[in-house]
């Protein structure tokens, strides 16, 4: 037993070395299979104080730019307005939730919020966005999240009481199902990590015509983007031969160096539509469940 | 002013320099991405025992991993460059490492050679197990070669930038009397 203590006394700086290193690995490695890490929740509010305070200075310098982009943003929200509607059946409506609906019983189906980004970075393969807006403000995950020009920037992953954290399209985990203006044919728009002025879009079939110039948009299948707002425009058209599909690299309509406004939209079918989703993959995929 | 202060204020400068400098600006390629906050370890006292240098080196690491969103990853390499310092000042400074003159390292207490390799060691630990744990997801071992090289490059030409901009001009400090 005194061995033993000597022992560990003897090599005590080398276990305090080895305990703070799997300390960190165990802080790396649990973040990134779980955001909910609550590390962050209290860092979000720590390091959001330093950020916010930093960004009302660094806004001041761009206030000029940002006015022009929010005169172009205003005039064209007056055509945009009835986009953000549902046409529903209303012969069949039985129940009613409380959203609420205009007098052409369209239902209010996105609603957006505008917050500002207080801490953004475009140089690592994993970017992150912070907003100054958080639960008590109404933002929850899975929001998506649009520049002032209604660009597609990314999708909010977590949140702490006053602050949120956005994945950036530029994420080499990130994924958003898109569209082709032109011809509506939809794939997944993905990041390879390599430029931050490229993004991938891939699981478009050779069959779609594309040309260099086509534009990109969010598309009407994915449950986070409204559908319609610009991704990008085609830069290359790769053709695999290995596959049919076309391997496109996408230039992104966001620019995501000087991002400062953002719109945060939120699907107010989300959690129903995902539970619709869920329960029908449970129910067809199940191997347990026979079969009536 | 006191020792305590003056790493303190060191303290703070590098990390907001790290953060809102270094990390904004537009990168020269995407291999480089230099750091010079660890400087702050390598200029701490050589009075301090190992394990606060240890502790300090990890409250650093991850006071900037809040502000980088990634938990760990700095932490992990500033342990490591804290724990292999003694070693390396011990091995650089034949003369008996009992008693030093100064009053931490610098190019005028180390010389001028000694202190380099000791700067290139440590960038080049911190820079490889920062960039270690972030390919070790993805990216070929060429890129990680590339990266680790060019990084560690630009970083040592920031820190003898600072070396020379901000000369530290230290008191010989004799057994005689301060």
């Amino acid at each position: 037993m005194r061995n033993v203590i000597l022992f560990i006394r003897r090599y005590f700086t080398f276990f305090t070395f080895l305990f703070l290193q799997v300390v960190s690995l165990w802080f790396l490695y649990s973040y990134n299979t779980f955001h909910q890490a609550q590390f962050l929740q209290t860092a979000n509010e720590l390091t959001g104080q330093v950020n916010s305070r930093y960004k009302k200075v660094e806004n001041f310098f761009a206030l000029g730019d940002e006015n022009r982009r929010v005169h172009q943003l205003n005039d064209s929200l007056f055509n945009l307005l009835a986009r953000q509607y549902v046409q529903t059946d209303t012969g069949r409506q039985l129940v009613r939730d409380t959203v609420p609906s205009d007098t052409l019983n369209r239902y209010r189906r996105y609603y957006f919020r505008p917050a500002a980004v207080i801490y953004n970075s475009t140089s690592s393969e994993k970017n992150y966005i912070q907003l100054d807006r958080g639960a008590l403000h109404g933002i929850t995950e899975n929001m998506s999240v649009l520049n002032s020009d209604g660009a597609a920037v990314g999708v909010v992953v977590n949140v702490s009481p006053r602050f949120a954290q956005v994945m950036s399209l530029l994420h080499v985990r990130q994924k958003v199902n898109v569209a082709l203006k032109k011809s509506g044919d939809f794939g997944t728009i993905e990041w390879d990590g390599v430029d931050p002025g490229l993004l991938l879009l891939k699981g478009l079939p050779k069959s779609v015509p594309v040309k260099v110039g086509d534009s990109v948009v969010t598309s009407r299948y994915s449950f986070n983007f409204p559908p319609g707002y610009p991704v990008g425009t085609v830069a290359e058209v790769i053709s695999d031969p290995g596959t049919n599909f076309f391997l496109l690299k996408v230039k992104p309509a966001a620019r995501f160096y000087n991002l400062q406004y953002v719109f945060v939209v939120e699907n107010l079918q989300y959690s129903e539509q995902a539970q619709l989703d869920e329960q029908t993959r449970k129910r067809i995929e199940d191997p347990k469940r026979t079969t009536r | 002013m006191s020792e305590l202060i003056r790493n303190i204020i060191r303290f703070a400068l590098f990390l907001l320099f790290e953060v809102y400098v270094l990390n904004r600006v537009p990168h020269l390629h995407r291999f480089i991405s230099p750091s010079l906050y660890f400087l702050f370890i390598l200029w701490l006292p050589f009075a301090l025992t190992e394990r606060w240098l240890l502790l300090i080196a990890f409250a650093t690491g991850l006071t900037l991993d809040y502000f980088t969103q990634t938990p760990g990853l700095h932490a992990a390499a500033c342990v490591l460059i804290a724990y292999v310092r003694p070693f390396l000042i011990s091995v650089l400074t034949p003369r008996d490492s009992s008693d030093f003159n100064y009053r931490e390292p610098s190019p005028q207490s180390l010389l001028w050679a000694p202190y380099f390799i000791y700067v290139l060691i440590l960038t080049l630990l911190h820079h490889g197990w920062l960039v270690l744990l972030e390919w070790m997801s993805f990216g070929s071992f060429g890129d990680f070669l590339i990266k680790l090289i060019s990084s560690t490059a630009i970083s040592l030409l920031l820190i003898f930038t600072v070396e020379l901009l901000f000369p530290r001009n230290m008191r010989f400090r004799t057994n005689v009397g301060g």
